[in-house]
């Protein structure tokens, strides 16, 4: 049973038109020869995921043609995206018909039943390959799930695949997997972001409904921001840690990317459960998120941190953030300045506690128990230095060598405790804060995406494009990205609330009242669709 | 204070990470950690004494369980993704001579 599904879960390296052959559908064309079916497949992948659990419940749309969509459009896309590290088509029709019936018996009722789904290549899925984007893990198998996924599973999703990340989570643009970069759908120029970029590109590139990626620095927010979806990184101990591969493990926490602020609270609410599983998962009974999609902003105490629109900020980011808090004063929120401090801080500590967590966690790749072993060595310590010198990529490599060097004795105190005291720091900094205020409100990275190749030739200024994400993973407070406007090139503008922690309603609520002031959105190719949907769009007014 | 890294530390440090660089990487990881340890030294600008060090951010305590097993048996599953197997257990290279 397992060796089938191993052939099934055909990793992406596999060329695609023979992996998915037999489910193709033109999406694309000269327009002038649209079908019933295609203006169909077109027609669905519009739908949120909310939406399509709707139109499916009412029997408008069968799993089976969701799913039929996505792999449509994924073999449209995917040669010029790179979204996905490992397909599973087979998989998710099986598993769309499992999900049809139980849906049909009414045994399955929730908010994503039926909808298709990306997970982020760095959370195990039973049986069916799970890399890191990693050349170490190249061939490993879970013989679980992580719990964010079996949460999904227990609400009717489908899982359409693994997408593709910086190595380890290591780094912001998706460069450093060993599978290739993801280009961002709304110029392929561009990087989507990282490190879950992969995630962020499958969304926006309606090559997904939804998708799940973690948050150890801004790796769920930023590439949202960049690639004009919403993201959220929840308080941390929200969601369980269970069955995600270790990078800062005070710092990571699993979160949904979507397309808009409704599928956000219906995805977050399906995966926030207590986790005996995860010793820092924390048991909260307020997770019932949707109830905060209430459009309603009056009285809000919204904070707006001078540090974050310094030096470095690019003005049409500035612009469009700073109208965006506009907009929620003029639905009533109470929007004023503040200094927020120690934010020059962040960077130096984030980069010391993650390397020296991440040099901990990644001894466990040692060629011993999965993954990658080199070819010929001698004896047991050479075995072990060749297989992780060989499996590691670059920026992995550079993080374990720093981490390392600041937990050494000699050093640790110097370096790795004097973080984590100016992380204590950091957290009193947004203690302050939140006496104060309901909602921070500010840009999510200093400019919108940069062309792929620009960053990874100086690591330091690549790191300094974290500055807005990365002190909530310090301070462990949750944190929403969404569009707020596209730069004079068309590339979107991520908006970033942070909150008090365990205060995602406030953010889930603010985020939702600019969304309905805003509108839509809109799709990166939306002339590029055919006349389908260019009409509805029109009529829209898009 | 600029960082020099010595040919020493990088030795030292690449066997505590288990990494074995090239001539050209352990050049390459002294530029890097010596231009990050530099950007890390902007920490010592504040003034943490009598600040405790902070490795959790919610006053979270350990979490204890029973030693009992719940899993069931995954032998077979879990070996298959060793590199080298033999007899039902893990294949490692010879440790002692």
């Amino acid at each position: 049973m397992r060796r089938e599904k191993r052939t099934a879960c055909l990793p992406y390296r596999v060329p695609l038109t023979k992996a998915c052959r037999g489910y193709w559908l033109p999406t694309h064309g000269n327009g002038d020869q649209w079908t019933d079916m295609e203006e169909k497949t077109v027609d669905i992948l519009k739908y949120t995921a909310v939406e399509l659990a709707e139109k499916i419940k009412a029997k408008e749309v069968t799993v089976k043609e969701a799913v039929e969509a996505v792999f449509a459009r994924i073999e449209a896309k995917e040669e010029s995206l790179h979204c996905y590290v490992t397909l599973d088509k087979e998989g998710a029709f099986q598993r769309a018909e499992e999900v049809q019936k139980k849906i049909d018996a009414g045994e399955l009722t929730g908010r994503l039943a039926g909808v298709p789904v990306a997970i982020k290549d760095n959370m195990c899925t039973e049986g069916m390959l799970t890399t890191c984007s990693s050349k170490i893990l190249g061939n490993f198998l879970p013989t679980f799930s992580a719990e964010a996924v079996r949460n999904l599973e227990k609400a009717g999703a489908v899982i359409l695949g693994k997408t593709n990340m910086d190595e380890f989570a290591m780094g912001s643009t998706t460069e450093t997997s060993a599978y290739g970069v993801t280009r961002n759908p709304w110029n392929t120029e561009h990087v989507p972001g990282g490190s879950s970029g992969g995630s962020a590109a499958a969304v926006a590139g309606e090559e997904c409904y939804f998708a799940l990626g973690s948050d150890t620095g801004g790796s769920i927010r930023q590439p949202a921001g960049y690639c004009g979806v919403v993201g959220m990184k929840p308080t941390y101990g929200t969601v369980s840690r269970y069955g995600l591969i270790a990078y800062g493990s005070s710092l990571d926490q699993i979160g949904p990317l979507c397309k808009d602020v409704t599928d956000c609270a219906a995805i977050l609410e399906a995966i926030s459960t207590h986790d005996p599983k995860d010793s820092t998962s924390i048991s909260r009974e307020d997770t019932d998120f949707t109830k905060a999609l209430v459009e309603d902003v009056r009285g809000m105490r919204i904070g707006i941190p001078r540090d974050y629109f310094g030096e470095g900020l690019d003005s049409e980011v500035r612009e469009a953030v700073l109208a965006a808090a506009e907009t929620l004063k003029e639905k009533g929120a109470v929007v004023e300045e503040f200094d927020l401090s120690l934010v020059e801080y962040a960077i130096p500590t984030y980069y010391t506690i993650a390397a020296a967590e991440a040099s901990s966690n990644l001894e466990r790749f040692d060629g011993i128990k999965y993954g990658y072993r080199t070819e010929s060595f001698e004896g047991l310590h050479n075995m072990y230095k060749k297989t992780r010198s060989e499996g590691f990529g670059p920026e992995v490599k550079r993080r374990i060598m720093l981490g390392s060097f600041v937990l050494s004795s000699g050093y640790y105190d110097a370096y790795y405790l004097k973080a984590l005291k100016v992380k204590a720091l950091i957290k009193k900094a947004f203690d302050d804060a939140f006496a104060k205020y309901n909602v921070i409100l500010g840009p999510v990275a200093p400019t919108t995406a940069p062309r792929l190749g620009e960053s990874l030739s100086d690591p330091m200024k690549m790191y300094l494009g974290d500055i807005y994400t990365i002190s909530i993973n310090l301070a462990g407070l949750p944190g929403i990205c969404l569009p707020c406007g596209k730069d004079s090139r068309g590339l979107p503008i991520g908006l970033q609330l942070i909150g008090d922690c365990f205060q995602e309603k406030k953010l889930i609520q603010t985020a939702y009242t600019y969304e309905c002031a805003r509108g839509k959105f809109g799709v990166p190719d939306a002339e590029n669709r055919g006349k389908a949907v260019q009409k509805t769009e029109e009529s829209e007014g898009r | 204070m600029a960082n020099i890294i010595s040919d020493e530390t990088i030795e030292y440090v690449g066997i505590l990470a288990k990494l074995e660089l090239s001539g050209e990487e352990k050049e390459q990881a002294k530029k890097d950690m010596g231009s990050m340890l530099d950007y890390i030294d902007k920490l010592s600008e504040l003034d943490t004494d009598g600040v405790e060090p902070m490795s959790h951010v919610f006053p979270v305590e350990n979490v204890f369980r029973e030693d009992i097993v719940t899993n069931g048996d995954e032998r077979e599953a879990v070996l298959k993704n060793a590199p080298g197997e033999k007899d039902g257990m893990f294949a490692v290279p010879r440790t002692f001579d």
